[in-house]
């Protein structure tokens, strides 16, 4: 006779895994890449390779050497920290800054908390930050697209349009004046600016978040929730005084919103767990996204106001809890 | 849309092998094993010694509190002994062991195939009727139905729900019988509606079973404040608390029974017992029983015994297949794994489902990622990577406050977790201690 297994029930699983939830956001990245390589073509292939077998290096060594428990750089998390920390940089950028950015993202984002599911920051943000402080030089100068397909750190520069409204508007320019500088709506959308290599295609973005949305990977509620909060504090304030602050769209299209909102703050292991929290969340960054970029003194704001977020994220967790069955009670007809 | 209930559920493979297979009579065996605890709430007392003559449908263990159930023997012949004997929990506990002598039942059951349709009992007797009958919820839970049926003073019942969604992949028991036995549940379900002295009865049915949901919808146009609700298709919606709110909406205060919102559930087999019981004097003595799986060669829907091995299923479905890797006794999400298959069945089995190898196995046990799919699926709006974790760590009072006792056990979080963790496992032994808690504070 054969010798049966015992085991408490369910008795079936989803057949659903890490690995496929972390793969599934790589492909959902795909498109993004694809833009990425269009607009700055060598540099963005660079950028990209280095930073992500450099994390998926520093895992494998840090886990070996270090820790010397398994490894678990197969299940797709370092690759994924990777792609996102270059999405995040310039395409210009030396390769000894990318490594560095890459050691400080794994070593110190991640694996000094514990590994995958017990880093309270994103460790792609963690290693961005730590590089724009430390080389804003370096962090700050931006390959114009198309025209630097074929070049890498000789890429020729410009400024990016958040900066050219940040620094417009602290010389008294007005925002119809300033729109005359920047790339169209369109353009805008189709990723024609300068920008970090993953950020500047919005149509690329959402196109990963119908991905990321259809295969269940996330829910809509942290990208609704930054995007919508982005869109009606820069709308109000635009309808305040509509040549002092730029419009929402102009704030949607240009820099790390779309890529933060869609897939820097929904990683798992940094943001809410219920709904409701992630909801709070959501507004809580495009709050903050907008008090840095129009009041405060950096361009961009983005990566700041994830960070900043994810500090919440254990307070958010403990007061917002789940609608719990039964917590309405609809009472029965006497 | 559809209804469903309002929070969480999963949708697990359906598999339903056995679906539209016919009703089979199991033959008799040559010996049973009647455990006496067959129901929540105390165990029965044996009413019979060994040596002693029985006859089908004899009282053989009586009830032995207002939350017990009698039992009456499944067969005709001789009593063996009564002995512990290895049931369905894993443990060995006590069962009267009867060996088969012909097939001689109790003059009182009409064995007659005949319809009854006049209800002449009283409430009052039907309850009477339903608890000395020994019936118990069929649909795994086993709480004495009698139990439910008397509504406690000030409380008022103004619906019956009846439970047909049969949410467990895999098993077609309910299914097939709302297909061959519907009149029956028809006019048991008027019985029941008596007895709670309600006028409104629905059926819950999922929509993957259209033709059980045509075939019952046809029939309560002959039956007077009976409707079909079809649901759509989630589990765990053959849960008390699920059910009712997919059909009425409305939801059940934690900690509390289902009558507090007006309503009483019964599973469409229970029902079909108390029709037998009250128009036919037949005690509950034998159920429709699912054998299935991925390798079974003839899954069927048996007629059976209670207290017939397990193994004779088996066989009767065309043996154990070579690469059985687990036994189940009920469904996939909820049944409990079996150490061997000479246990007898038994009034809550349902199904039984034999597992390959290759699916017995538990998946790969990974850090936990925060993803939040447990707390999505969870249809009681709980947080189970919390209270696994507290469970983990013994922090009692904070897997109270989190609601640990609303768990119903579903296992969709454990079902889902794509870092393969045993949420409900650990969720299973917070609950214990809690419980434990909580009762010892009360005293």
């Amino acid at each position: 006779m054969n010798r049966l297994t015992v085991s408490p029930s369910p008795h079936v699983h989803s057949g659903d895994s890490v690995k496929k939830n972390m793969y599934g956001v790589i492909i959902a990245l795909v498109p993004a890449l694809a833009a990425s390589l269009y607009y700055f073509g060598l540099g963005a292939a660079i950028v990209t390779i280095t930073a992500v077998l450099s994390c998926v290096f520093f895992e494998w060594a840090i886990q070996k050497f270090l820790l010397k428990n398994e490894s678990t750089i197969m299940d797709g998390s370092a690759a994924l920290t990777g792609l996102l920390l270059a999405f995040n940089m310039p395409t210009n950028l030396p390769l000894w800054i990318i490594i560095i950015g890459s050691l400080v993202a794994i070593g110190i984002g991640k694996m000094s908390f514990g590994g995958l599911g017990n880093n309270p920051f994103n460790p792609a943000l963690v290693g961005r930050v730590f590089l724009l402080i430390s080389f804003p030089v370096q962090m700050t100068l931006w390959p114009k697209p198309i025209e630097s397909q074929a070049s890498y750190l000789d890429a020729s520069t410009g400024a990016t349009p958040l900066s050219i409204m940040k620094e417009g508007l602290a010389n008294g320019e007005s925002v119809s004046a300033l729109m005359a500088k920047i790339p169209s709506y369109t353009e805008l959308f189709f990723g024609n600016s300068g920008g970090s290599g993953g950020e500047v295609a919005a149509i690329a973005l959402l196109v990963g978040l119908l991905f990321m949305l259809i295969r269940k990977i996330i829910t809509w509620h942290i990208p609704v929730a930054v995007i919508g909060s982005v869109a009606v504090f820069t709308g109000i304030l635009h309808l305040v005084n509509p040549e002092a602050y730029a419009g929402p769209l102009f704030h949607l299209l240009t820099g790390g919103v779309m890529l933060g909102a869609i897939f820097m703050a929904t990683d798992y292991v940094s943001s809410p767990m219920a709904n409701k929290g992630m909801i709070i969340y959501g507004i809580g960054i495009g709050v903050i996204t907008v008090v840095i970029r129009v009041f405060g003194a950096y361009p961009e704001g983005v990566s700041f106001a994830i960070l900043i977020m994810n500090g919440f994220v254990p307070l958010i967790d403990k007061y917002v809890k789940p609608k719990r069955f039964g917590e309405v009670v609809k009472p029965a007809k006497a | 849309m559809l209804k469903t209930f309002s929070l969480g559920g999963v949708h697990p493979a359906e598999n339903k092998f056995s679906a539209g297979q016919k009703i089979e009579v199991l033959p008799v065996p040559e010996q049973v094993s009647v455990p006496i605890a067959q129901h929540i709430g105390a165990p029965s007392e044996p009413v019979v010694a060994k040596g002693d003559e029985v006859k089908v449908g004899q009282l053989i263990a009586k009830s032995t509190g207002f939350v017990s159930a009698n039992i009456h023997s499944p067969v005709s012949g001789k009593v063996f002994k009564i002995d512990d004997v290895l049931d369905a929990s894993g443990y060995k506990r006590k069962a009267i062991i009867i060996k088969v002598e012909g097939d001689e039942w109790d003059e009182s059951i009409d064995r007659s195939e005949d319809l009854v349709k006049d209800i002449t009992a009283s409430p009052e007797d039907i309850i009477k009727k339903v608890g000395e009958a020994g019936i118990v919820g069929l649909g795994g839970a086993t709480f004495p139905a009698h139990v439910k049926l008397s509504v406690p003073p000030g409380k008022t019942c103004d619906v019956l729900i009846l439970n047909g969604v049969e949410c467990e992949p895999y098993l077609t028991a309910d299914h097939q019988l709302m297909m061959e036995k519907g009149d029956e549940i028809m006019v048991g379900t008027q019985i029941l509606m008596k007895a709670l002295k309600v006028d409104k009865a629905i059926i819950g049915i999922e929509n993957n079973k259209p033709d059980a949901i045509k075939h019952m919808s046809e029939l309560a146009k002959k039956y007077p404040g009976i409707t079909i609700q079809s649901l759509k298709v989630q589990y765990p919606q053959g849960g008390e608390k699920q059910l009712i709110d997919a059909c009425i909406g409305r939801q059940i205060p934690s900690g509390k029974l289902p009558i507090e919102v007006g309503a009483v559930v019964q599973n469409v087999g229970t029902t079909l017992a108390v029709y037998e019981a009250v128009q036919k004097n037949k005690p509950l003595f034998e159920r429709v029983v699912t054998v299935t799986g991925k390798s079974v060669t003839k899954p069927s829907n048996f007629l059976t015994r209670v207290g017939t091995p397990l193994n004779q299923l088996i066989d009767a479905a065309g043996g154990l297949p070579e690469d059985t890797g687990k036994v189940i006794g009920g469904g996939p999400m909820m049944g409990k794994a079996l150490s061997s298959i000479e246990v007898p069945i038994t009034k809550g089995s349902s199904g039984v489902l034999i597992m390959p190898n290759e699916i017995a196995k538990r998946p790969k046990l990974e850090a936990c990622i925060r993803c939040s799919k447990c707390v999505s699926v969870c249809p009681m709006g709980l947080s189970p990577y919390l209270l696994s974790t507290v469970s983990d760590k013994a922090i009692w009072d904070r897997a109270e406050e989190e609601k640990i006792m609303d768990c119903i056990e579903c296992g969709s979080c454990s079902y889902t977790c794509p870092a393969g963790r045993p949420l409900l496992d650990y969720i299973r032994l917070g609950k214990g201690k809690v419980g434990q808690i909580m009762r010892s504070r009360t005293k």
